[in-house]
């Protein structure tokens, strides 16, 4: 299994992406919601390269792709959406014999992780959206993940089953009870083999933690609890216990009038499990250690950049939100994802990031009308790659950047369906704000606002990146990548 | 309706709003109102602050119409609302008009949370008229907006009650409204009459206690259970409730919300 990373060794190019899989119906209206079923119901065999216009629509928005990640071994990869519902795709195991088609990710599941539900204490709609999918790390044949809205955690299980058992001695084959009579000798049930069957189980169902939205889960590396983050408090669940969970933050006030700062994101440390982080509204990060104390208010360490004065704005401290923080594989840095950056920071230092990027800088003067049409609170993810060299993050326009690090190159890639085609590298792209503009240039002014990437996730091991596009889910893949099999 | 103009102005907003204070001159620029003219390229810096602030009071009232409001959209909004008068009360274009309506004692602090965020989902159902188009009348008498209106006090901080920020309420817009407390006074008429001593609170609406046991335990929860929002709306904790408990204060809250049907 190739293990090339992007960048490679100083001197290299950066890698080349190009589409590997596109899955989702095409686009008509960007912002109708149109059945992603269609390209759902396509052969596994049959690659998704092919856009499957759909013939109906299904109710609008639906199918908006809220959440992606890829579970530990890469293996398989499961998105959200709008409506409820978790896709699973099952990368194809390497065939000697198709080297050029093994990789492919089909689906493997689908299912309908919540419903809609009303409130009926505060006469409010608890809408099903998934806003998160964690994987928990395979200890047997079966795989488990959470899901939540924005009120309960649930916690599926994935079993296959490709056998079946035949030749009972009290049921037939439909499994009516046979007539006794008839029975005139034993037979010891054997196993046959039988299509596969992917099943899918609610295990456990973490209600009623949350009074407000829940907005992170993240798995301990003790793979024994997890914890679920919402506006203002951060809960700790042990896995197997629904009916009571552990408060470690709560920075609401005691009066309500006095809140100016909510908790946006947070994430276990991948080695510490007594570590965590949680990012607030504010634009600062707080590293806990759940060896100090129950309540983890004081946090052990503060990571907060000083504001630059000479481009404060009305809407300095909109923009420093931080919308998304994770830790790097190897623990020892945190990225973050606010407005119009992301940052690198040291786990040591709190005082400032040590690597700042700028993910769309040219919206700086364009604020106010983001603010109006509130794009400015807009939440985007943000990913490492395997090896902690390069970072991506989504921005407007179906665009999505990545930064290398240690060559400090980046490159702004699009994912919509004119300009990948299947197998062919991406073009990098280019936003010009005035002055000289070339070719395919697109000016700020064109940018398409309503076609942002919020969700974008980096395979654990390889150059392999899943982006969510409203309601497409593009796969792409490193071109040597997927040429060294 | 205004809606160009209202578009027209966020354009000038964002020059100006880039770095600071900076003025700079915008290309092709046109007249907002007819009445700027050559001699100052954009409008003032407080009128951009103005339009600002009422544009973000829109938001937070708009907001209350979803389904559950973002609570990070809405911290973020009513600070931004803060930032705002703050500045608006150094710089003492803070105005305070004397108002019509019953004495109602002013509070001493800047506008909180509650006050900004104030939902009126009674005044929501009724007008969906954007703000917008009214915005840009409040800029008929731009230059009034240093220049002193009559101010009760110019030292203090004087907190409306209710800042909805329902410009839109003004169905007659008058000139010279620039000014941002003539709308609020209308607004404090209205709260006045909903609900005489209590200050609303936004963030109570989604804060409820009834994971807490206490407040289960004392049935008061199927006292609340209703249909429609707005007895919801006025959850609320009294301002001058210094509890530190939670439970008392949540119990406070429901006393309110009790007396509030009761009254209804």
């Amino acid at each position: 299994m190739s293990h090339k990373q992007a960048g490679g060794p100083a001197g290299e190019s950066a890698a080349d992406w190009c589409l590997y899989q596109l899955n989702g119906a095409a686009e008509f209206e960007v912002s109708e919601g149109i059945a992603r079923a269609a390209a759902m119901q396509a052969s596994p065999h049959c690659p998704a390269n092919v856009p499957q216009p759909s013939s109906e629509e299904v109710t609008s928005g639906a199918d908006i792709i809220s959440t992606v990640e890829f579970n530990h071994t890469g293996e398989l990869l499961a998105t959200g959406d709008k409506g409820g519902r978790v896709v699973i795709f099952q990368r194809e195991p390497e065939s000697k014999n198709e080297p050029y088609n093994q990789g492919e990710y089909n689906v493997y599941s689908t299912f309908q992780s919540h419903e809609p539900e009303f409130d009926y204490l505060k006469s409010l709609e608890i809408e099903e959206k998934i806003n998160k999918i964690k994987w928990l790390p395979q200890q047997n044949a079966a795989h488990s993940l959470l899901s939540t809205n924005d009120k309960t955690i649930k916690l599926w299980k994935i079993t296959e089953r490709d056998k079946r058992p035949e030749g009972y001695n009290l049921k037939d084959e439909e499994g009516k009870l046979k007539d006794l009579s008839t029975v005139t000798s034993l037979q010891v049930p054997v196993l046959k083999p039988m299509d596969l069957m992917v099943e899918v189980t609610p295990r456990r169902i973490f209600a009623n933690g949350h009074t407000y939205h829940v907005n992170s889960i993240s798995v301990n590396s003790d793979c024994e609890t997890y914890m679920s983050a919402d506006d203002l408090r951060i809960n700790l669940w042990h896995l197997a216990i629904t009916d009571r969970s552990f408060n470690i933050v709560d920075i609401k006030p005691a009066n309500m009038e006095d809140l100016t700062e909510v908790i946006t994101a947070s994430e276990f440390h991948p080695h510490h499990c007594n570590l965590f982080v949680y990012s607030s509204s504010k634009g600062s990060l707080r590293l806990c250690d759940m060896r100090a104390s129950a309540l983890c208010d004081k946090h052990s360490k503060l990571y907060e950049e000083p504001e630059d004065p000479s481009n404060r704005s009305f809407f300095s401290e909109i923009i420093s939100s931080v919308s998304d923080v994770k830790f790097s594989h190897s623990g020892r840095y945190m990225l973050t994802r606010d407005y119009l950056t992301v940052k690198v920071w040291d786990l040591n230092m709190e005082t400032k990031p040590v690597e700042t990027y700028q993910v769309h800088d040219y919206l700086r003067s364009k604020l106010c009308s983001l603010y109006e049409n509130d794009c400015i609170f807009d939440k985007f993810e943000c990913a490492w790659n395997g090896s902690d060299s390069v970072i991506m993050t989504g921005a407007y326009n179906n665009f999505f950047r990545m930064f290398d690090r240690n060559t400090k190159r980046d490159v702004t890639l699009e994912a919509s369906r004119e300009s990948s085609k299947p197998r062919a590298i991406l073009k990098p792209r280019r936003v010009c704000v005035g002055g000289k503009r070339r070719k395919d240039d697109i000016s700020v002014d064109s940018l398409d606002f309503t076609k942002k990437i919020l969700h974008t996730a980096w395979h654990p091991t390889e150059n392999i990146i899943a982006i969510a596009a409203t309601n497409n889910l593009y796969i792409f893949q490193d071109k040597v990548n997927s040429e060294m099999h | 309706m205004g809606e160009e103009e209202g578009v027209h102005q966020t354009q000038l907003l964002d020059t100006m709003f880039v770095r600071g204070l900076k003025r700079k001159c915008f290309d092709g620029e046109e007249d907002v109102e007819g009445t700027l003219a050559g001699i100052k390229a954009i409008p003032s810096y407080n009128l951009q602050r103005q339009s600002l602030l009422d544009m973000s009071l829109v938001k937070l009232q708009l907001c209350h119409m979803l389904v559950e409001p973002n609570l990070c959209r809405s911290v973020l909004i009513a600070n931004t609302v803060r930032q705002i008068q703050e500045e608006m009360t150094q710089d003492g274009t803070w105005q305070m008009i004397s108002t019509q309506s019953t004495g109602q004692t002013s509070l001493d602090r800047l506008v909180s949370t509650d006050i900004l965020c104030r939902s009126s989902r009674e005044q929501a159902e009724g007008k969906h008229v954007p703000g917008y188009g009214t915005l840009s009348k409040d800029f008929e008498g731009d230059e009034g907006q240093d220049s002193s209106e009559t101010m009760s006090t110019a030292s203090s901080v004087q907190a409306p009650r209710n800042l909805q920020g329902n410009v839109w309420e003004m169905e007659n817009p008058q000139e010279n409204k620039g000014n941002f407390q003539k709308s609020l006074d209308q607004i404090f008429e209205t709260l006045e009459n909903k609900s005489p001593n209590s200050v609303e609170d936004l963030f109570s609406e989604v804060d409820n206690s009834y994971y807490d046991l206490d407040t289960m335990l004392t049935g008061m929860m199927s006292n609340t259970k209703m249909g429609h929002c707005d007895g919801l709306e006025t959850f609320s904790s009294p301002t001058n409730t210094a509890s530190n408990s939670n439970c008392k204060s949540d119990l406070n809250e429901l006393d309110h919300i009790v007396e509030i049907l009761v009254e209804s």
